[in-house]
């Protein structure tokens, strides 16, 4: 999503406070602390003070039962795989359309001028109204899932791709040039690792996207997949089991994300 | 240099007008290929079919009923995110403390695939615009925290010290120097942010089947109402595209004023 890279991205300069230190830092941390302790212990208040039916707030402990339950159930596991090999694909032909997208519209003032506006203005629309389209299209197997999985990250990447492309410094190619540097040697050795960071900026913010589409698309119409086991546990009423399996998906969500952030970092 | 005046208009407008072709041309192929059988008219319906089709969306599905739902949901949200989040954020600026402590987490709330958790708010809130409202709230609310946080510390030095030298309070200060000073990032929050209410509204509208425009589409596709299927979607987009660039005009408007 084009939005949440430029939340993401510009939201990291906010300046550090003016306490500085180890010992601002260690304030922080145990008042972060605190923070989670007295949320969680708002909760099992909530959850034990009979003011919510059933189980709609379960206890704490329940949950992390459920969670325990999920991780030894080969089910999951099952799951798990489907999903993620719905968003390695989508990832992988949304971030080949998009690179090359990318590649063409950055390297090219005329064809950026006719057609960025289109992927720029049509990357934050919610994507899964497109799967009615996907359905018809590929099917209600997992080709429909990662068909809107590779949309949805080919915008990120596009974007990525062009901006980077065109920041490349020029210098650079001129060197390259003044090398008499092939169009391969200029492609391998110029273009791709100067651009390198942005590919990999947009492969984040398509991934990100990629994951939470095809759950989406799942959740619709699939029999198979996390988003059908959350459906199907949301069916069943089991409600630390929603929890669980929810606190999971963000849990490997976040991991994915955080794990390309650090690839990008290093 | 030529003046930009001096250049002809279909020369000056020439790459956006290739655009616009290349899409007309993609049209008429698609056109040509579902009229000879070439594409499967049940997977595909004819663009022609699909224009026409924009009219019976528009007279028999009450689609002004439907933008006035998704608009009401939308607002709701996007007013709520307003009155929450910018305080919230001016907050964190004024007590830095805090602010180290939970930047991280809103950093991940606005990450967080919280659209996933829409069975869970449907447990908490029923099946109603609630649900709708709550999850495009909570959707929207990091990056107005975020961004109005940013946009406080970004004030310049000489203006708050103009401030201290007229002896302000805090309160002018922070009317007066800090809020006016940070308008236009938070403003690019409150882009974001409505930006994200709205994906949430349409999509939660279409994954649960009840409200405004997302429903429209789901209706339609389970109809197995093809052209009206895509007039919808198209439709959808239309309002999406027409909203975003609305708050990119507005926000560009506010920048100089930085």
């Amino acid at each position: 999503m084009a939005a949440t890279g430029e939340m993401t991205a510009r939201a990291r300069p906010v300046a550090a406070p003016v306490m500085g230190g180890e010992a601002s830092a260690r304030s922080a941390f145990m008042l972060r602390m605190a923070c989670a302790v007295v949320l969680l212990g708002m909760w099992e208040i909530l959850s034990r003070s009979g003011l919510f039916y059933g189980e709609v707030v379960p206890s704490l402990f329940k949950i992390v039962l459920a969670i325990g339950a999920l991780l030894v159930d080969p089910v999951f596991w099952t799951n798990l795989r489907v999903t993620f090999l719905e968003v390695a694909a989508s990832l992988a032909i949304g971030t080949l359309l998009g690179v090359m997208t990318g590649i063409v519209l950055g390297s090219n003032r005329f064809l950026m001028r006719a057609f960025e506006p289109y992927i720029y203005y049509l990357s934050p629309t919610p994507r899964i109204i497109l799967f009615p389209i996907m359905i018809m299209w590929f099917g209600v197997g997992p080709s429909s899932k990662i068909a809107l999985g590779a949309l949805s990250a080919f915008f990120a990447v596009a974007l990525s791709t062009a901006a980077g492309m065109r920041q490349i410094d020029q210098i650079l190619i001129r060197v390259g040039r003044s090398f008499r540097a092939t169009k391969w040697q200029m492609a391998m050795k110029i273009y791709l690792p100067a651009m390198k960071i942005p590919v990999l900026n947009g492969i984040r913010l398509g991934m990100g996207t990629a994951i939470i589409t095809v759950l989406l698309a799942e959740t619709k119409l699939s029999n198979q997949g996390l988003g059908y086991l959350i459906m199907q546990i949301y069916t069943r009423f089991d409600m630390p089991s929603l929890y669980g399996l929810l606190i999971l998906v963000f849990a490997i969500a976040g991991a994915s994300n955080a794990m390309i952030g650090r690839a990008i970092r290093e | 240099m030529a003046k930009a005046g001096a250049i002809p208009f279909t020369t000056r407008w020439m790459p956006e007008m290739f655009g616009i072709g290349t899409l007309v041309v993609a049209i008429l192929i698609f056109e040509l290929l579902v009229q000879s059988g070439v594409v499967n008219r049940f997977i595909i319906p004819p663009p022609s079919d699909v224009f026409l089709a924009f009219e019976r969306v528009v007279m028999e599905e009450d689609i002004l009923g439907r933008v006035r739902e998704t608009a009401f949901e939308m607002t709701v949200a996007g007013v709520a995110v307003v009155i929450v989040g910018i305080p919230i954020g001016a907050l964190l600026y004024r007590y830095s403390i805090w602010r180290r402590a939970l930047e991280d987490w809103i950093g991940a709330l606005a990450a967080a695939p919280i659209v996933l958790a829409f069975p869970l708010f449907l447990v908490l809130f029923g099946r109603s615009s609630t649900t709708i409202i709550v999850m495009a709230f909570f959707h929207g609310l990091a990056p107005i925290i975020l961004k109005t946080v940013e946009g406080l510390t970004a004030t310049r030095k000489v203006l708050i010290n103009v401030g201290r030298s007229l002896n302000m309070t805090s309160s002018q200060m922070f009317w007066k120097i800090l809020f006016p000073s940070a308008l236009p990032v938070i403003f690019t929050g409150i882009r974001l942010s409505w930006t994200f209410c709205l994906i949430t509204v349409v999509g939660v509208e279409f994954l649960i089947n009840l409200g405004g425009l997302g429903q429209l589409i789901n209706d339609l596709a389970e109809r197995y109402d093809l052209p009206g299927t895509y007039a919808s979607i198209c439709f959808v987009i239309f309002v999406s595209v027409l909203f975003f660039v609305i708050l990119e005009r507005i926000e560009s408007w506010l920048q100089p004023a930085r």
